[in-house]
């Protein structure tokens, strides 16, 4: 246990105290957990007819094709993203004004809009013209735009994170703008941003279920189809708890990775830059 | 560390069934065990009516583009409702069944297309334009009202059935009699819906009692937790949901409009539209109409008169 | 650009219900959320482990939950386990179940920027635990917290629009409303766009000045 900055390690008092108030705090979580229990028992969330669905071949198959528009729509929008953030991240370091200036504005404008309201732009702006756009698209324009901001601050950050003394250096050495660039910053600054973009991925794909908004099929549209199923008593708990079990699953997967990966370079320093953090906090609410 | 047990779980339990292919084949039996509100629940299985649909091998339709689409793919794409019991639903072992898909089915034999080369789209009501417009699907069969402001943007053939918008309430309730007595009552209706809007323009009741959501079926679940008063849509989708659940619900059953169904098709395609028409009338006429009625709708208790179809 | 103007004029009492809910429910779930995140992140940094136990597993489950997902287990689930909300309230818990979580790591790691020795000199010089917290650590561990605290919820401020799909007229929920008007959505979308930025404006804004009035030499 890494040592906390508020108290000192306890003596014999403290270890008393704590040990009352550690099982004070097991008996209050027990607690809670036993009246969840109690509540799913009260309304009958154990009876077998609410799970039965899940022992069916065709629901299972139902769930799998929900899992595969998630990815789908999650692998499709990460490709876009990380093109278009390399792209506004390229405007924003640029060394010319006139490019610099509408990159900011446009990064900076669609982290500002809610990714809902994005989506509602694919959704709802091709319908008004007369365009057809499937609500895949609609969905991937808008998890797109704003991941794809988000990724070109995180571009900007590593490049940034690589000490100047290197381009310096690479300038010295007679390189050019380019080949600086190409050689000596981005293969630093791709490795030092590695877990950010990886956990960015996790919210990327946690986001695609704002699909339902807009009836994609994805993951959680299937837990509502099944949880709505009046012949097996609306068991949307059971539904529900599933469709969480398999993001927090995936997004728990991806956000270990993200945090070896960032172990794994803080231990093999392979670059001269810091890795970025991957819990950036406001990024990812 | 706490945070790798708990993902590596999840992700086992998730993994363990969507990956293995365990599952048993057919549907489940809901048996009739006590639960919360009481009701011994039906059937899930799908039952149709037993029409027989043979794809006919020397259909064609003459300058429709839909037909020449259909006819080089091999298949043809519908666009249906899932949720909706004797109409258009999907059971647990994805068979699906219902009046407005054995009509779906009747029309793609008519187009040549057999049973099989059928591919079902779910598409909730606030979509279908979309849907018919850009061409994701070839038509549209799924308690689709016929109204002035859709035929703006798609074409309709029919109508193949004639519903009346009716209240869906709880068995116990005495408060709500017909659409009058809705003033302070919540509401419930899908978005985009032609009930829901009658519900607005005629103030049945005040703009914060107004519930929305996607599918009726969820209107149905908040009423039956009573979180809404009362579900609003055409009786014959209502009086599905009370067959399936007849201890707890109950269709009002004064209709207050008229709601003709028709199968949304392609804007321009006339040709289509004139074909599609020719066969509803064809099974009108022979019986086919009614023996799928008889197996599916019937069985919820709608009166069966046969519609006159709207050509335009 | 009359049609533009129209859109707002026409609608401005619809405008003025959504954007008006957006903000009760923004400030409802932010008195929330930094209620229980502050308390969750109390427990992450107690000496207690089923706390900490109790805090980490709570914020590893909800970091990686969608929020859409938490919305529609309390609209459609919780009813179920006779647990009821009417829908305003429900969009107000599961935004504050949420971000409570977010909350929660900036409370951790605002904690743990104070250097350890900072309150081993405060102890040595005969501190009270109470002291050490009000006089030395939280002055210092406040300066970290508040510009991820207020991006925290500006984010939150956003996320307000996923209760549009769960029956709650606020900002996000307007486009379904003009869809039946048939008013041109590019305009509604850009009047609502606008409307955020107005919002985000004076948090940003607070943001800035608190990171200057806090940005005291270390």
């Amino acid at each position: 246990m890494s040592s906390s900055v508020l108290y000192d390690l306890p003596g014999p008092r403290g270890k008393r105290r704590n040990v009352i108030i550690g099982i004070l705090a097991t008996a209050g979580i027990v607690a809670l957990i036993g009246w969840v229990i109690y509540r799913f028992n009260a309304t009958g969330q154990f009876e077998y007819r609410r799970w039965a669905q899940f022992e069916y071949q065709a629901v299972q198959t139902e769930l799998l094709n929900g899992l595969v528009g998630t990815l789908k729509a999650a692998g499709i929008a990460t490709v876009l993203a990380l093109l278009f953030g390399a792209i506004f991240a390229a405007g924003r370091l640029s060394d010319h004004r006139f490019l610099r200036a509408p990159s900011t504005a446009v990064v900076e404008l669609f982290r500002a809009i809610p990714l809902l309201i994005l989506i509602f732009f694919g959704y709802y702006v091709p319908l008004q013209y007369g365009w057809s756009i499937s609500n895949l698209w609609a969905l991937v324009v808008g998890l797109t735009l704003y991941n794809g901001s988000v990724l070109a601050e995180i571009f900007r950050a590593g490049v940034n994170a690589v000490p100047r003394g290197q381009s310096e250096a690479a300038y010295a050495i007679g390189l050019r703008k380019g080949q600086v660039l190409r050689m000596i910053l981005l293969p630093q600054a791709v490795r030092s941003m590695l877990p950010a973009i990886v956990s960015q991925i996790v919210v990327l794909l946690k986001d695609t279920a704002l699909g339902f908004i807009i009836t994609y099929p994805e993951l959680l549209t299937v837990g509502k189809t099944i949880g709505g199923r009046l012949a097996f008593g609306f068991p949307y708990v059971p539904a529900y708890l599933v469709v969480a079990a398999i993001y927090i699953g995936i997004c728990g997967m991806l956000s270990i990775f993200a945090w070896w990966l960032q172990r794994r370079l803080t231990r093999v320093r392979t670059t001269a830059a810091k890795p970025l953090p991957v819990n950036d906090v406001d990024r990812q609410v | 560390m706490g945070m790798k047990r708990v993902a590596v779980f999840a992700t086992a339990a998730a993994f363990a069934f969507t990956l293995t292919a365990c599952g048993k084949e057919g549907t489940p039996t809901a048996s009739g065990d006590s639960n919360a509100s009481g009701a011994a629940p039906v059937s899930d299985t799908c039952q149709s009516s037993g029409t027989t649909f043979t794809a006919d091998s020397a259909a064609a339709v003459a300058g429709s583009t839909t037909f020449d689409k259909i006819k080089s793919a091999g298949k043809v794409v519908v666009g249906v409702k899932f949720d909706q019991p004797n109409l258009g639903y999907k059971d647990t072992s994805g068979t699906r069944c219902g009046f407005d898909i054995e009509i779906a089915q009747y029309i793609a034999s008519k187009l040549g297309v057999d049973k099989a080369k059928i591919e079902y789209k779910e598409i909730p009501s606030a979509n279908r334009e979309t849907a018919i417009k850009g061409g994701e699907i070839d038509y549209y069969v799924g308690t689709y009202s016929i109204t002035d402001k859709r035929k703006a943007d798609v074409a309709f053939a029919g109508p193949y059935f004639v519903a009346g918008q009716d209240l869906l309430v709880r068995k116990d309730e005495s408060a709500i009699t017909g659409k009058d007595t809705l003033k302070g009552k919540k509401v419930c209706s899908a978005t985009g819906s032609t009930p829901i809007q009658r519900v607005k323009d005629e103030k049945l009741t005040e703009p914060e009692n107004i519930v929305e959501f996607k599918t009726y079926s969820e209107c149905v679940s908040q009423l039956l937790d009573k979180k809404v008063d009362a579900v609003t849509t055409d009786d014959a989708i209502l009086k599905g949901y009370a067959a399936q659940n007849p201890a707890d619900l109950k269709v009002v059953g004064q209709p207050f409009s008229e709601e003709k169904y028709g199968i949304g098709l392609p804007h321009d395609d006339k040709a289509l539209r004139d074909f599609v028409n020719n066969q509803l009338e064809a099974a009108f006429k022979d019986g086919t109409w009614k023996k799928i009625y008889d197996g599916t709708l019937g069985k919820s208790g709608s009166p069966a008169t046969t519609p006159t179809l709207e050509r335009y | 650009m009359s049609d533009f103007l129209h859109v707002l004029t026409d609608h401005w009492s619809l405008f003025g219900e959504g954007f008006g809910n957006t903000v009760k429910l923004f400030l409802i779930a932010a008195v929330g959320c930094l209620i229980l995140g502050v308390l969750l992140g109390a427990f992450r940094v107690s000496p207690i482990p089923a706390l900490r136990w109790f805090g980490a597993t709570y914020v590893n489950i909800v970091r990686n939950t969608p929020l859409t997902l938490v919305f529609a287990f309390l609209v459609f689930a919780a009813p179920k386990l006779d647990v009821n909300f009417d829908y305003f309230t429900a969009a107000a818990v599961a935004l504050t179940v949420y971000t409570s979580a977010f909350i929660c790591e900036v409370v951790r790691s605002g904690v743990n920027t104070v250097a350890p020795g900072q309150a081993e000199a405060a102890r040595a010089l005969g501190l009270s635990f109470a002291q050490v917290l009000t006089e030395v650590v939280l002055p210092q561990a406040l300066r970290a917290m508040v510009p991820p605290l207020m991006s925290v919820l500006i984010a939150m401020l956003k996320n307000t629009t996923v209760a549009a799909g769960f029956s709650v007229v606020e900002a996000g929920a307007i486009p379904s409303y003009m869809a039946e008007f048939g008013e041109p959505q590019f305009y509604v979308l850009l009047w609502i766009v606008i409307g955020f930025l107005v919002l985000i404006a004076p948090l940003v804004v607070l943001q800035r000045f608190l990171e200057r009035k806090l940005a005291v030499a270390r």
